[in-house]
């Protein structure tokens, strides 16, 4: 558990950059400080690590209080993830990853090998060890990043803006395989962003702050969007936060699935035609896996690649409304493909029937 | 000039070319020496702390304009007085060589240090590493390459300077140009000057060698051979290309 007391930080020229702080990231979860530039958040995240001081207040790590401690020792406790991985150029990736395991007294060989395993476990080649860091592209270099963090396997993490350096489609798939391997590890982690779609996205909870350093909120994803506690935190989470709450919301039973008649490739035209609702007949291939959306009447001879529709996406049954409502909306032929855990057809919603589940459920229950 | 390079009896004696190399570059090293215990030193301070920039742009200029051959009269003028024997010269050459080593060396050493990622360093500090390690094991290593770029042009400055020594009747290769103007023996001066160059040349490969060895290729962005923990070599085409994305 990382803990803040009153902290406030300001400067001599008079500004105060966090501003009272009142804090507490638990053991095993995922802290997000999020807020607009200028609101102390990355401040406050180096204070925890003593690369800031704190004017006044003092910051607990699992009760200890960090002001009395030698700050380099403190530092080596805790995993520290940056912006643009800060990755020593002179070394190899290998020795990148080892820095905190031979910083900490290990063996150069037992170093080397936890490297190496780390380089797995966040999706890097066995290839890459020799490579220096300007070989490899951002994306990449962030991993070695979130590597040599949990070389040590601290019970803590201090993450930077550590995904908005990258593209939008990498820093997707960064995230999602940073939350796989924060189920697997369950650091406690704080992690700063400006981006309040991945502070949603990544955080257990989530501390608004804003311009000041203040806090104004601090609350699960869900109860963000559901209920913001002013204007501040209402406009700072969005404008289609109604929407975007339906993320948050478990679909499991509530909406009813409808069947759906399927053909395959290389059905006859005849047949796409007996088969179709309206317009639209869904195709699948022997598995029953959903390939995409087809109009009979576009089809002479038999059904091919080329005439599949690939609009409409698809939601798990397991999911989030607004994984089902998306793929109703999305679909040509208005019904929104729903499928098992193996991507396997069960049936169709509409939006109707989906905006009627969420109706009849005044009391959001939340997915996570 | 090849008649007198190869004339044998130049090669022997007090005032042999052999020696005259020797003078040469014992001047040239022990400036060498003495403006890069100044230099570097001062850069990596200047360039770690922020502390004296002003020093960098205003004094290593200046020292850069400097007219080496009235310094070096001026300072025999003043120096020689108060040391008897040879030293009332060797000391005014040394200071002017050294004079001339300390900009580059300085300039470049403080640019190094400047250079360095801000992310690594943070990174360095973040992770706890303490002020001298992130010195010797980010900093340092990180400005060598312009550090040592900068001790290079240095040398090559002092090399071709120190035939300046002769003006005062010291020794070293510019005795062969001072010399042979006065007797308008211009294969003598021919031969002093291509020696002079020559050692210029050979040392400058020497640093430029001695740079490859130290400085890590990540820095450099050679691309070295690759090869897996296992020892197995990655062929190189796969091993160079950098990935997109």
């Amino acid at each position: 558990m990382i803990r803040f007391e009153s902290i406030t930080k300001a400067y001599p020229d008079g500004t105060v950059a966090v501003n009272g702080l009142d804090l507490e990231a638990p053991t095993g979860k995922l802290t997000i400080l999020v807020g607009p530039s200028g609101c102390g958040k990355t401040t406050s995240l180096r204070m925890i690590n003593r690369l800031i001081e704190p004017t006044s207040g003092t910051i607990y790590l699992d009760d200890q209080p960090t002001s009395g401690m030698d700050a380099a020792l403190l530092r080596r406790r805790i995993g520290y993830v940056i912006q643009h991985a800060g990755l020593f150029p002179h070394r190899t990736i290998v020795d990148n990853i080892a820095t905190m395991p031979l910083l900490l007294g290990e063996s150069r060989q037992k170093a080397r090998h936890r490297a190496l395993e780390l380089m797995e476990r966040v999706g890097l080649p066995e290839t890459f060890a020799n490579r220096y860091p300007w070989q490899l592209s951002g994306g990449q270099q962030q991993r070695v990043g979130v590597a040599r963090a949990l070389a040590s396997d601290p019970a803590f993490m201090l993450m930077d803006e550590p995904f908005s350096a990258v593209d939008p489609v990498v820093r997707a798939q960064l995230q999602e395989e940073f939350l796989r391997l924060q189920r697997e590890i369950g650091k406690t982690i704080i992690m700063v962003t400006h981006d309040i779609d991945e502070a949603l996205k990544l955080g257990d909870q989530v501390a608004v702050m804003r311009v000041g350093g203040k806090l104004a909120q601090m609350a699960t994803p869900s109860e963000l969007l559901t209920s913001p506690a002013d204007e501040f935190v209402a406009d700072f989470v969005g404008r289609d936060r109604g929407y975007r709450s339906l993320g948050f919301t478990a679909a499991a039973g509530s909406v009813a699935v409808g069947e759906e008649w399927t053909v395959q490739l290389g059905a006859s035209a005849a047949e796409a035609q007996a088969k179709a609702t309206g317009a639209w007949v869904l195709v699948v291939d022997a598995g029953r896996r959903p390939l995409g959306w087809a109009q009979p009447e576009q089809v002479h001879g038999e059904l091919r690649k080329e005439h599949l529709n690939l609009s409409g996406t698809s939601a798990q049954a397991s999911g989030t409304m607004r994984q089902l409502l998306d793929a109703a909306l999305s679909s040509p032929s208005r019904r929104g493909v729903v499928v098992n855990e193996h991507g396997e057809l069960l049936g169709t919603v509409t939006a109707t029937d989906v905006v009627k589940a969420i109706e009849a459920e005044p009391h959001l229950e939340t997915a996570r | 000039m090849i008649n007198y390079l190869f004339d044998p009896a130049h090669w022997s004696g007090a005032d042999g070319i052999p020696t005259l190399i020797g003078e040469h570059l014992i001047y040239s090293l022990i400036a060498l020496a003495i403006a890069a215990v100044i230099a570097v030193p001062l850069g990596i301070y200047i360039g770690v702390t922020g502390k004296g920039v002003f020093m960098i742009a205003g004094l290593a200029n200046a020292l850069r304009a400097l007219p080496s051959v009235g310094l070096l009269i001026l300072l025999v003028l003043l120096i020689s007085p108060a040391f008897p024997s040879k030293m009332g010269y060797i000391l005014p050459s040394l200071i002017v060589l050294v004079l001339l080593a300390v900009p580059p060396i300085l300039t470049n050493t403080y640019a190094g240090v400047r250079a360095v990622d801000a992310a690594a360093v943070d990174a360095a500090r973040g992770m706890g590493f303490r002020t001298m390690k992130i010195l010797t094991d980010v900093q340092l290593p990180c400005s060598l390459p312009l550090m040592l770029s900068g001790v290079r042009s240095a040398l090559l400055q002092i090399i071709s300077t120190a035939t300046i020594a002769a003006y005062i009747s010291l020794g070293g290769l510019g005795r062969l140009l001072i010399d042979g103007k006065a007797q308008n023996d211009y294969s003598q001066m021919v031969a002093g000057a291509v020696l002079v160059a020559l050692l210029a040349l050979f040392f400058d490969q020497l640093l430029a060698f001695i740079t490859r060895r130290v400085v890590s290729p990540g820095l450099t962005r050679r691309t070295v051979k690759a090869t897996l923990p296992s020892g197995e070599v990655i062929p190189s085409e796969t091993a160079k290309t950098p990935t997109a994305v």
